[in-house]
């Protein structure tokens, strides 16, 4: 992918992430956040990534983001009024983000071998999605299971959790 | 030319945003979509490292996996974390955190 093609992923990716917080509808900002994640996706697929995108596309920004726009629109939220922050919390917050990007960005630095070129790489004519399966059940069969396993108990946790009264 | 380093940075900033979002906004939704921003950064740093991390002419296909299970993870999560939130929403008609107070010490 060329640099140019990147940065503007990157700005739209950080950007869109950015009106999520900053939105006060939150209708806005769920579809901010579906940008985003488009964007994300389409970083995924600059790093030869084709499967992981197109689940990115599939799972977050389908069907998690209608999730969250469906739960928006049950709930009828109205933007929500200005409320004061808390001063020392937020001062402690910015502390911690900056610490944490200046960390990040001192570690990218210092780290010679993540500014060389990335290696060519030739996936073959079974292509990404059957690389990725193979491992995923030949190395990963188990933990696949018990993902399985949780996704139902999630499930049976949510019938639970919405009836009208809890006993 | 784009490399490793610019990948985790534009991650870190992703995340950093993310965290703002967590700290900052006072509406439970929101709140879990920052949640959601932060998830992805640390999978677009795992994809980063997977195609950084090159054998026979192959990407390290573990750290897709990984991104792959928390992306199954992360929508699990958020269909418990929803349905509370309309549970909680039925009890105390808010969703706004400063409102729910029940738990406080």
């Amino acid at each position: 992918m060329s640099p140019l093609l990147f940065w503007v992923f990157v700005a739209i990716m950080l950007f869109f992430g950015g009106m999520v917080v900053l939105n006060r509808n939150p209708v806005a900002s769920a579809l901010s956040l579906v940008v985003s994640f488009l964007a994300l996706a389409a970083l995924y697929v600059s790093l030869d990534a084709y499967f992981i995108g197109v689940i990115q596309i599939l799972v977050y920004a389908g069907a998690v983001m209608v999730l969250f726009l469906f739960i928006i629109m049950l709930l009828d939220l109205k933007a929500e009024s200005r409320r004061r922050l808390n001063f020392p919390a937020t001062c402690g917050g910015f502390l911690v983000i900056f610490l944490f990007v200046t960390v990040v960005a001192d570690v990218s630095h210092r780290f010679e071998g993540g500014n060389a070129k990335f290696q060519a790489i030739s996936q073959g004519p079974q292509g990404d999605v059957w690389h990725v399966g193979m491992v995923l059940f030949q190395h990963f069969n188990i933990a696949l299971q018990v993902v399985g396993t949780l996704i139902l108990v999630a499930s049976i946790g949510v019938v639970i959790l919405s009836k009208r009264e809890l006993k | 030319m784009v490399t490793l380093n610019d990948y985790l940075i534009a991650s870190g900033l992703l995340f950093a945003i993310g965290f703002a979002g967590v700290l900052l906004r006072r509406n439970v939704i929101i709140i879990f979509m920052a949640l959601e921003l932060m998830l992805n950064a640390a999978n677009l740093s795992l994809i980063g490292f997977s195609r950084y991390n090159v054998h026979d002419g192959l990407p390290d296909y573990n750290g897709q996996v990984l991104a792959f299970f928390i992306i199954t993870v992360a929508a699990a999560e958020v269909t418990v974390g929803l349905a509370i939130i309309v549970a909680l929403f039925r009890a105390k008609q808010t969703t706004h955190v400063e409102d729910i107070t029940t738990l406080k010490f």
